[in-house]
């Protein structure tokens, strides 16, 4: 997850933010980190260019997006699915 | 059109030196524009984490904005509705504009694309300080302070404004300078009048 948060930090061009900084399980969006609708886009971005993940269902991002731990699943998921 | 108001501050972005009222505040090392506004963020120990993820145009007049707000103005004899901004430049946002169509060839970018519009730089200077007058952004080939004083007096004269923040934010690759001003309609201390002469001598103090 570490990598993941790493990759989070980069896309979103958070330069005072370390990859401990954010929590496993804390919210990406609102009353946690802080995220709105463009970074939303980012991290769609971000499944697309590092993990060739087509978010397909976009009632699907909230959950996707909850937190950190839950895009970790999300990406395992896909990638089992698919190897 | 003659004027009955004040420039209460200035604030001069140019040729890696801050000047605020006409006095150097920082002065960076010789470095990259994007490199130059981080450096010049944490000299002044902001915290606003959304100040990175701005375009340069965001990032320097954002940067001016709150340099210029710093020495004594109280937002709080104001309305949110009766402070404004009126700003202009030469390239508009093509700075990020050819960033963005760079990132089209790929996956476009989405967090460029709402950049490309160079008034944005007024929503996040509002958005930080919970402005919501009238604005506008102007397209010009040089800084035509006839044009502001004109503008801004008659946004004041009507009342639509009390006080304003105009002045010129530009960037294009590694060209860039800011110049903003506070104008209101009181007198403060070492204020000087709201005139064409006067944001030009600000403007040009250091010719940059």
């Amino acid at each position: 997850m570490s990598d993941l948060k790493s990759q989070i930090i980069a896309q979103l061009n958070l330069q005072d933010v370390k990859p401990e900084d954010i929590g496993d399980d804390q919210p990406l969006f609102v009353e946690g980190l802080g995220l709105d609708s463009i970074d939303a886009l980012e991290l769609i971005v971000l499944l697309q260019q590092q993990y060739q993940i087509k978010l397909s269902n976009s009632d699907e991002g909230p959950n996707v997006f909850r937190t950190v731990r839950t895009m970790a699943e999300y990406i395992k998921a896909h990638q089992a699915q698919n190897s | 059109m003659s004027s009955a108001y004040y420039i209460s501050s200035s604030c001069v972005i140019s040729d890696r030196v801050i000047y605020r009222n006409g006095l150097p505040v920082f002065s960076g090392e010789e470095s990259p524009l994007p490199d130059l506004l981080i450096s010049a963020y944490r000299h002044f120990g902001y915290q606003y984490l959304k100040f990175f993820k701005m375009d340069n145009l965001g990032k320097l007049g954002w940067l001016a904005a709150e340099i210029l707000l710093s020495g004594g103005f109280d937002k709080n004899r104001y309305r949110p509705e009766e402070v404004g901004l009126v700003l202009s430049n030469a390239h508009a946002s093509l700075d990020t504009d050819t960033r963005y169509y760079e990132t089209v060839k790929d996956i476009p970018s989405p967090a460029l694309f709402v950049y490309t519009l160079p008034n944005i730089v007024i929503g996040e200077i509002s958005i930080r300080h919970g402005f919501k007058g009238e604005n506008a952004f102007f397209v010009s080939e040089s800084f035509d302070a006839g044009f502001i004083e004109h503008y801004v007096t008659r946004l004041v004269n009507n009342d639509i404004l009390q006080a304003c923040i105009c002045g010129w934010v530009d960037v294009l690759g590694d060209r860039y300078k800011a110049a903003l001003f506070l104008v209101e309609k009181e007198k403060r201390e070492n204020s000087v009048t709201f005139t064409a002469k006067n944001l030009n001598n600000l403007y040009a103090l250091q010719n940059g």
